[in-house]
């Protein structure tokens, strides 16, 4: 499988500030004090190389999509964010216009933030496309419905040229979509959310944002370890800090690094990705938190590393 | 929730200081076997009363679960007026509160002489004698 992330930012949606470029320019430029850097080639492999990640390049901002092919014919993409507009786009490109093509959705849940891209993906606009939108609560199609409609958009979803299917699934039953196992659960979350574990030729990646984990009931640990089992990635939801979590933000619905770290842990996982970021935080603090939670990994690893990333807009990772 | 067994924290009284001694690693499976032992000695955390050290000298681990325990012990501590420190941390506790950001939760110290010294003159006395 093959994992592309479009939007990875919690929330709402953000964008760098002109003086955050600003930095990052003058931080680069003396970086690059003594070195020949006279074409375009040498220029990508200092920045790709030397310089950090966070000044290099940027985390992004768009809100949750993230695509898994499977390497079937059909598109599978977990949540309607604004990551959603590139990735239209990018299918746009690669097909051209004509090209009918079918979307599984598999939304998390309908917030704002998880639905937001939909108006300005342009495939919905497409005769010919269908766009089948599974999960578990009973209001999906009647948020998209809203959310296209005056006065907060222009265009209403009857004029929505795709077809549009709702498929309602029922949590902890696996599903057959786009070739793949899937199976939802429900999460911790204001209104409920759910995570998906999708399975595909003994590969597993597990998709679990805008949950919280109170981690004091081993019985609700148990559940969450055994649908994490053995995963090739998990996606997991690293908004705050623990201690936020567990005081100022509590019952927000949302998790941190640090039981990130456990729960994969615990779960016999090899890779996560720290997901659905603060919005408040900007690149470098992102950068700490990875290297903070890459530090915790190493000081708490039991039999077997757990490889740790920090998604961000672009991101690939290949299971 | 489960019945986890209580904590054995060995308290030991300096003045008007009760020091707890935490050991062992602290996770999801007996994090509630914290709050259960904590519980009384928070009861006497307050103003004008004792105040506690959590001397983690003996901790070896501490997870979301326990720390989330620690969390709940402060605000109690703080609603009653009390104070609460944390002392003597190995240094993967100590980086576990610096990650979590629980090192912004708890004023930490060194030594548990340390951390009487900060609360109480007359702790700190009883601590040397």
């Amino acid at each position: 499988m093959r994992v592309v992330f479009w939007g990875t930012r919690g929330s709402i949606p953000v964008a760098l500030s002109a003086e955050e470029v600003s930095y990052k320019i003058r931080t680069a430029l003396l970086a690059a004090r003594g070195w020949m850097l006279d074409d375009d080639e040498k220029i990508r492999a200092f920045v790709e190389s030397h310089l950090p990640f966070a000044v290099g390049q940027s985390y992004g901002g768009d809100t949750s999509c993230v695509q898994v092919d499977c390497g079937g014919p059909e598109y599978m993409v977990c949540d309607l964010g604004t990551g959603l507009r590139n990735f239209g786009t990018e299918v746009i490109a690669r097909h051209g216009p004509r090209v009918a093509n079918t979307f599984h959705v598999l939304l998390s849940h309908p917030h704002w933030d998880h639905i937001m891209g939909l108006p300005f993906f342009t495939p919905a606009y497409i005769p010919g496309n269908r766009i089948i939108v599974h999960g578990c609560h009973a209001d999906i199609e009647q948020a998209l419905r809203t959310q296209n409609a005056a006065p907060h958009f222009p265009v209403d979803f009857s004029q929505l040229r795709a077809s549009f299917e709702f498929d309602r699934l029922e949590p902890d039953r696996p599903v057959e979509i786009a070739g793949c196992r899937v199976t939802p659960k429900k999460q911790l979350h204001s209104g409920d959310s759910y995570g998906y574990r999708i399975e595909r030729g003994g590969k597993t990646v597990v998709y679990s944002t805008d949950s919280e984990h109170r981690m004091d009931d081993p019985a609700e640990v148990e559940e969450i370890v055994a649908f994490f089992r053995a995963a090739d990635l998990v996606i997991f939801d690293a908004m705050y800090s623990l201690a936020e979590s567990v005081s100022v933000k509590e019952d927000w619905g949302h998790s941190s690094n640090v039981v990130a770290v456990e729960l994969s842990q615990m779960a016999g996982a090899r890779h996560l990705c720290l997901f659905h970021h603060e919005p408040a935080y900007d690149d470098a603090l992102i950068a700490s938190v990875l290297a903070e939670t890459v530090r915790l990994e190493k000081i708490t690893r039991g039999e077997r590393p757990l490889r740790i990333s920090a998604a961000y807009d672009g991101l690939v990772i290949e299971v | 929730m489960t019945g986890a067994a209580e904590m054995a924290l060995q308290p030991r009284r300096f003045a008007n200081c009760v020091v707890l001694s935490p050991g062992g690693r602290v996770d999801h499976q007996n994090a509630e076997g914290l709050r259960a032992a904590l519980a009384p000695h928070l009861a006497h955390c307050a103003t004008g009363r004792d105040a506690v050290v959590l001397d983690c000298a003996q901790l070896e681990y501490i997870s979301s679960a326990g720390l989330r325990i620690l969390m709940l012990a402060a605000k109690q501590v703080k609603t009653q007026g009390g104070k609460m420190t944390v002392a003597a941390m190995q240094p993967v506790v100590a980086e576990i509160f610096e990650i979590s950001r629980f090192n912004l939760v708890f004023q930490t110290h060194d030594t548990v002489r340390q951390a009487l010294a900060s609360l109480s003159p007359e702790a700190l006395a009883a601590f040397g004698s």
